[in-house]
């Protein structure tokens, strides 16, 4: 524990320190960015696509996507459905675009609601120190304990089946994981010499942390909640393959593998196109959370 | 004051009694994140009035919420968690009954991953820069995107239906058959286990490459060692407690996805329990695996961290 933040505090410290002896920042430049790293810019491309398809879904679909022809069961893929039927002969296709909303809803609410949770109690604890401090980081410790999709399926127990319950129990199991990386981060930030500056100038406490140590603080949070989109994405579509999370006859990636794992003998060629849709948008998060790592942090290379 | 692992053990074990109480007072407090009265939500539509006076009982409902969550943890210290709500077995009982399954499942993946994991790290980080390098790491970000479900999924279509080379669902007890256990327990290890390659793959190559490329290193290879022998000898060795402290990490993410896996290949393991009864409001169930599984996991850290300061006396020393 103490090992990394150790690290982490002779990585970030010297950022600032460096900052303060240079001229004026350079404007970043989003698109030469984009353009000079390929991996991001094809991440980038592929969600743009895929959360366009997400809100035009209903002008963009062949078929409607609950709309059953038990003339056309199982079908392979063929003109008519690009993708094959299902086993109530709903377009697959259709299926998966309408999917498409419900994963990138759920992995939005999920890192939502643990960054509006983690990471004010992250900045609270780190500020103010001391025994809350102390009670704060052991509470922490306490809920990280949890095998995240374990604590999921408690918690959705608990408060009711269903996309959007699912999804707030995902976003309790992330809190913790974001808010100790914000109060190691605002333990470094807090001690800066331009907090300090600002305290001489007799900055409010809550100017101090929205001003100062909140901008300065959140770097790596970004790059986690990136991430984090892909760890929310995959737990969507495990809690919706459980029938926990996006209810029938609602459409979701991982609703769609649970009907088609039942009729793959009949119809293997069904469990692909969720399977690989789930696939692709985890990676696009996870290379895109990687491509801002190396942005944000020149020293470390590419993995 | 004791020193060395004995000292360092106690020293954690001390860390453990907040993390312990916040844990069960987690799992404690699920009840009140239901709507409307908990005694009435877990006895469910069709309980009996002494029923719903049972449960409220159980829980203490009529008394303060820390007084409740108090006698709940003397009774769950005192090994009773309640009982199921539709077979009215103990839960301590259903879960110890179910636990061997999801844990050799795990430990059988923790296995596959490391060997597979751990070389594949090695040769990554020995041929930096090279073809077989980029594979290696395009392969593990594979690793860790892809579900895991999907790709047990997969496994029994090829390898069960297709070859019929292994049973496609079903689990085998350990404890009466082992070789037969570990037979039907492999596709879903392997399935369960793509996670562990991919991480322990990149933190190997990472880890191995910062020692390769420190200053002792440099002077071995000065003083004429052979690269075979500063590999094995010093750049391994260096690396072994991350290696440890990384796949003891993984144990967390494994019982996690062992709850979609399990319901994959019809494995009668608690993850397959804590779904089931989640899914059927038997909430002593849920809340009884959430306990005994946060308690595996925080058991298995202590574990891990005993196993560092025994091989290497700095970290007990460090503490």
């Amino acid at each position: 524990m103490t090992d990394t933040n150790m690290t982490a505090m002779t990585r970030t410290a010297a950022a600032p320190a460096a900052k303060a002896t240079l001229p004026p920042p350079v404007r970043f430049r989003f698109w030469a960015w984009l353009w000079g790293d390929k991996r991001a810019l094809i991440s980038l491309a592929y969600l743009s696509v895929l959360v366009l398809a997400a809100i035009f879904a209903p002008l963009i679909v062949p078929y409607a996507p609950n709309k059953q022809n038990l003339m056309d069961l199982l079908a392979p893929p063929s003109g008519a459905h690009w993708l094959g039927t299902d086993d109530l002969g709903r377009d697959t296709l259709s299926r998966l675009i309408y999917g498409s909303y419900n994963a990138l809803y759920a992995a939005s609410l999920a890192v939502g609601i643990g960054v509006a949770i983690g990471v004010p109690l992250g900045v609270f604890i780190g500020f103010v120190g001391g025994w809350i401090d102390q009670v704060g980081s052991r509470i922490i410790d306490g809920v990280l304990a949890f095998p995240p999709l374990v604590l999921a399926v408690a918690v959705t127990g608990a408060l009711g089946i269903g996309l959007t319950n699912a999804m707030i129990a995902v976003g309790f199991a992330f809190a913790p994981v974001l808010a100790r990386t914000m109060r190691a981060q605002t333990l470094v930030v807090k001690n800066a010499l331009y907090v300090e500056a600002a305290v001489g100038f007799g900055a409010s406490r809550l100017h101090l942390i929205l001003r100062h140590i909140l901008p300065n603080a959140i770097q790596p949070v970004i790059v986690e909640v990136t991430l984090m989109l892909a760890v929310a994405l995959l737990a969507e579509a495990g809690l919706s393959f459980l029938s926990l999370g996006v209810q029938p006859p609602e459409s979701s990636w991982g609703g769609m593998l649970a009907r088609a794992y039942h009729y793959v003998e009949v119809a293997p060629e069904q469990m692909y196109a969720p399977g690989f849709a789930i696939l692709f948008t985890a990676l696009a998060f996870n290379t895109l959370g990687e491509s801002i790592r190396v942005l944000l942090d020149p020293t470390i290379k590419r993995r | 004051m004791m020193y060395g692992v004995p000292g360092m053990v106690a020293q954690r074990l001390m860390q453990l009694v907040p993390v312990m109480i916040v844990a069960t007072f987690v799992v404690f407090s699920l009840v009140y994140m239901m709507p409307g009265d908990p005694a009435m939500m877990i006895a469910g539509d069709y309980a009996t009035a002494e029923r719903i006076a049972e449960i409220r009982q159980f829980y203490g409902f009529d008394r303060p919420m820390l007084v409740q969550y108090f006698f709940w943890l003397g009774n769950a210290v005192q090994g009773d968690l309640g009982h199921s709500l539709f077979s009215n077995e103990s839960v301590l009982r259903l879960i110890l009954s179910r636990l061997p399954h999801t844990v050799l499942l795990v430990l059988y993946a923790l296995v596959l991953g490391a060997a597979l994991g751990v070389p594949l790290g090695i040769l990554a980080a020995t041929r930096q820069g090279t073809t077989l390098d980029k594979i290696i790491t395009s392969v593990a970000s594979l690793g860790v995107a892809v579900p895991n479900f999907w790709l047990g999924i997969i496994l029994v279509t090829l390898f069960s239906l297709g070859y019929r080379w292994f049973p496609a669902t079903g689990a085998v007890s350990v404890f009466e058959k082992p070789l037969e256990a570990l037979y039907y327990a492999t596709l879903p290890a392997v399935a369960l286990s793509t996670g562990v390659v991919a991480v322990l793959a990149r933190q190997v190559r990472s880890a191995l490459l910062e020692v390769l490329g420190s200053q002792y290193i440099r002077t071995l290879r000065a003083k004429g060692l052979g690269s075979g022998a500063i590999l094995w000898k010093h750049g391994l060795r260096n690396v072994a407690a991350t290696m440890l402290t990384i796949a003891g990490l993984q144990v967390n993410r494994l019982f996690s996805s062992a709850v979609i896996i399990e319901a994959v290949f019809a494995i009668p393991g608690v993850g397959n329990l804590i779904s089931y009864s989640a899914l059927n409001k038997d909430f002593p169930v849920v809340q009884g695996v959430a306990l005994v599984l946060v308690l595996v996991v925080i058991l298995t850290n202590l574990l891990v961290d005993v196993l560092n300061a025994t091989f290497d006396p700095r970290v007990a020393a460090s503490t």
